[in-house]
């Protein structure tokens, strides 16, 4: 039979290798993803993401996200269609990717004949235009509609060949299509970065010129050669090459491994201390932005990551640090009305001791009413606690001390020795030293006695007053410490704008926050630089997912949580428990 | 003297009066156990001890010192350590860094590597298993890892909530064994047992708890040869 003979794989020898093609798994997964594919053009996401091209006049983002949704749907569909068969892998895809088609064809044709517009209002003319090619609607109908079918069915062949190919084929591929993607993406900002340098006329030819959107052809093709490359080459040496690095490492004397790192760290350190130069404002603004989430984030991971306390109302402290900032720098607390009230005038490094402090007390205070409390009911006090202090920011009965509704201006930007740093340039400077700073207490906070009692009290807090640590004491220095943190970002922030509002501290703050440190990995310092970047970088430079920003966030932690629950950089010892099945041999013994 | 004394304790979870005047001792160099059914309150009374729950009457005393008084934390530093109930091992630890747990109270650093290795020399699995995440242990070597991590603490008494819990019988002998050679070493042990057979077998004196009262008392050669025991927890008509 030509089935038998071309499914290569082992079937288990009691069920044989015929006919288990699953097509209504193919078809239902396919359904999801034309609904999916919907959904997405409903809610508005193609029509916005339609002005980013990834290959100029080749295909835009918006096209991309309803192509990757078919062909990551079709993928999985061919996947559990069959466990034996190419060919069956390939009918899987090939069905999927089509009933995919099928519903965006049925999508268009109903959004000619009645008018979705009154419901959903983002199915505008220039929407149904993408998905049909901008063919001449009513007329080209049909034309349209089965270009749309080939191209599901198209899209779907290729994920079912894909799946059928060997998996080191299938990474080389996935690998190339990913970073064309990726810089296809990022082509603007890489473009305004080499504006007016050496190298300016070798990135146009990749990425087009400066007035163009998107890859150039060319350069869509060479960068997926290269990330092909790139990829066959580190899968096929990578492992070799990296083991052998570790072990040359871990041949080295101690004192020389502690040099090498602390030069590494050093080198990094000054490469970021350049950057700014090769930023511009804009982008050292967003750097800025990035690095008060980290301050933040170090200071949360100590509470929720290392203590395991879940604090919903994290921003409260990065809004104590502002406001103490502001009323004690600010040259007019006014009351709306142009009435100056008072002024204390002290400058930012006479003020940055005070907000961290009034930070650190605010912590304990909101510690010790919660001190019983674990879990969901921890979660909805400091919830609550964010609440209030936002609440109190906008009310008439602190507005003579605080400024209401309207905030506080005039607030003294950072100056020191007669210079002011709080240009955005400057002040990546001052984040820098900030987040090292912090970074390196963190660190070896969490190497300490105290970080290994908050550890155990995130274990188990009666074993833990079993050992001898003292909860109440290691709980409050957690949200000390935490909150400390928050307020050195919070003063940093009030700085940096020299005008605050309320409306700056508003719960989705705590959520960033917290879902940062979700998917950099609980409990890990580095994991917050990196969930940091995602969350915080990334929605900023592609402004288009900012409208979307929300169910970004849904649909990331949801798949982080199926696929990599321990975060992106997680602790050791947190992803080896994670994954014990696949790491620990079987135990003979019970 | 006796080494520990509680007398006529009475706790309460809520309304609910779980402890009613449960009076122990346990003098120096001693193994004593308390048995008893499902419910008769032996956790609650080995919790009431290392101060994880108070009592509303009746008093704790170690060496004449009394405990009622003191957060459980203080305890450690008192000499009473605690295996609980369960295991309770830190699953994201190593098996390393949960008997530095242990040591936490202790804070002197000198002595840390040749405890460790006397435990390791107890258990010879931990060792093996080090830089191994205790939530990836099997239960025997969960409930060693326990054992150790409160030998950590060099306790002059250790308490023990039912160490048989849940484990094959064979590793219920060689943790009993231990349990003798931890006690010939010099630590006392107040033993909660369920498994009573196994208790009184290495017990020197046991109590036998029966809805939050203690109904028996003797020398455990004695308790284990008395009918109503042989009949309630032996499993001996």
């Amino acid at each position: 039979m030509a089935v038998e003979t071309l499914s290569k794989t082992k079937a288990p020898s009691a069920v044989p290798a015929t006919m288990d093609f699953n097509w209504k798994t193919a078809g239902r997964i396919g359904f999801i993803g034309g609904i999916l594919a919907v959904l997405v053009s409903v809610i508005g996401m193609v029509e916005t993401f339609d002005g980013r091209d990834i290959i100029g006049g080749v295909i835009s983002m918006g096209q991309t996200v309803v192509v990757a949704l078919i062909f990551a749907t079709a993928f999985m569909a061919a996947d559990r269609s069959s466990k034996t068969s190419p060919l069956f892998h390939i009918l899987g895809g090939g069905l999927s990717g089509l009933i995919s088609a099928v519903m965006l064809a049925l999508f268009v044709w109903v959004s000619q004949l009645v008018n979705l517009r009154e419901i959903f209002v983002n199915v505008s003319p220039s929407l149904i235009a993408i998905l049909t090619f901008d063919k001449e609607l009513p007329a080209e109908l049909s034309a349209a509609v089965i270009q749309l079918l080939l191209t599901g069915l198209v899209l779907g062949v290729v994920a079912g060949v894909l799946r059928a190919a060997p998996i080191k084929i299938r990474n080389i591929i996935f690998s190339g299509m990913l970073w064309v993607v990726a810089i296809g993406l990022l082509g603007e900002l890489i473009r305004t970065l080499v504006t007016g340098r050496a190298i300016e006329d070798q990135v146009a030819w990749v990425l087009g010129g400066r007035l163009e959107k998107g890859l150039s052809v060319n350069g869509a093709v060479s960068i997926f050669i290269f990330a092909s490359l790139l990829s066959f080459i580190s899968q096929t040496f990578g492992a070799r090459i990296g083991k052998e690095v570790q072990t040359r490492r871990a041949a080295l004397p101690a004192t020389t491994q502690r040099i090498l790192n602390g030069v590494i760290l050093l080198v990094v350190f000054l490469v970021l201390w350049q950057l700014p130069q090769y930023l511009g404002l804009y982008l050292s603004d967003v750097a800025n932005t990035v690095g008060l989430y980290i301050l933040m984030g170090l200071g949360l991971n100590i509470v929720v990551g290392f203590a395991g306390l879940l604090d919903l109302g994290y921003v409260a402290f990065f809004a104590i640090g502002a406001y103490v900032m502001g009323v004690a720098t600010s040259s007019a607390v006014g009351d709306g009305r142009g009435q100056i009230l008072f002024s204390l005038n002290w400058t930012f490094w006479e003020a940055l001791p005070l907000a961290i402090l009034v930070a650190l007390f605010a912590g304990i205070l909101l510690g010790i009413p919660v001190l019983k409390m674990r879990g969901d009911y921890l979660a909805i006090v400091t919830l609550g606690f964010g609440e209030i202090i936002r609440i109190m920011a906008l009310s008439d009965y602190l507005k003579p001390n605080i400024g209401g509704a309207q905030g506080i201006v005039g607030i003294q930007p950072i100056i020191l020795a007669g210079q002011n740093l709080s240009n955005p340039i400057s002040l990546f400077h001052v984040v820098l030293i900030a987040c090292v700073i912090v970074g390196f207490v963190a660190w070896r906070l969490r190497d300490s006695r105290v970080g290994r009692a908050w550890k155990a009290i995130r274990e188990d807090e009666d074993v833990a007053a079993a050992m001898g640590i003292n909860l109440v004491s290691t709980k409050l220095l957690a949200f000390g410490a935490g909150a400390a943190f928050s307020g050195l970002a919070g003063a940093i922030f009030a700085s940096k704008l020299t005008s605050i509002q309320p409306g700056s501290f508003s719960f989705i703050v705590s959520i960033n926050i917290l879902a940062l440190i979700i998917i950099g990995g609980m409990g890990s310092i580095p994991g917050v630089l990196v969930g940091a970047l995602a969350l915080v970088a990334l929605p900023e430079l592609l402004r288009e997912f900012a409208e979307f920003r929300l169910l970004v966030y849904g649909v990331v932690l949801v798949m982080m949580m199926l696929y990599k629950p321990e975060g992106l950089l997680p602790e050791e010892t947190h992803k080896a428990e994670l994954h014990e099945d696949e790491n620990i041999p079987a135990e003979s013994h019970a | 003297m006796a080494m520990l004394e509680v007398s006529n304790i009475h706790t309460y979870y809520g309304n609910i009066h779980a402890l009613k005047g449960v009076s122990i001792e346990v003098n120096e160099g001693e193994i004593v156990t308390l048995i008893g059914a499902n419910g008769a309150g032996k956790t609650t009374t080995l919790r009431t001890i290392c101060g994880l729950l108070k009592p509303r009457e009746g008093h704790v005393k170690l060496n004449g010192e009394d405990l009622i008084n003191y957060p459980a934390h203080e305890l450690v530093y008192k000499g009473i350590a605690m295996v609980p109930e369960g295991r309770g091992v830190f699953g994201k630890l190593t098996v390393e860094e949960n008997l530095e747990m242990g040591a936490y109270s202790r804070n002197d650093k000198s002595t840390l590597e040749s405890d460790k290795d006397r435990i390791f020399t107890l258990f010879l699995r931990l060792k093996e298993r080090r830089k191994q995440v205790a939530g990836t242990l099997s239960g025997g070597e969960q409930q060693m890892l326990a054992t150790g991590r409160a030998m950590m603490a060099r306790p002059k008494l250790l308490l023990m909530d039912e160490p048989s819990m849940g484990l094959a019988p064979i590793l219920v002998d060689s943790i009993f064994e231990t349990i003798k050679l931890i006690n010939k070493e010099g630590t006392t042990i107040l033993l909660v047992e369920q498994n009573a057979l196994m208790a009184l077998s290495i017990a020197n004196r046991g109590y036998v708890l029966q809805t939050g009262q203690i109904v028996l008392t003797d020398k455990a050669d004695v308790l284990s040869k008395n009918p109503t025991v042989q009949k309630a927890y032996l499993g001996i008509d």
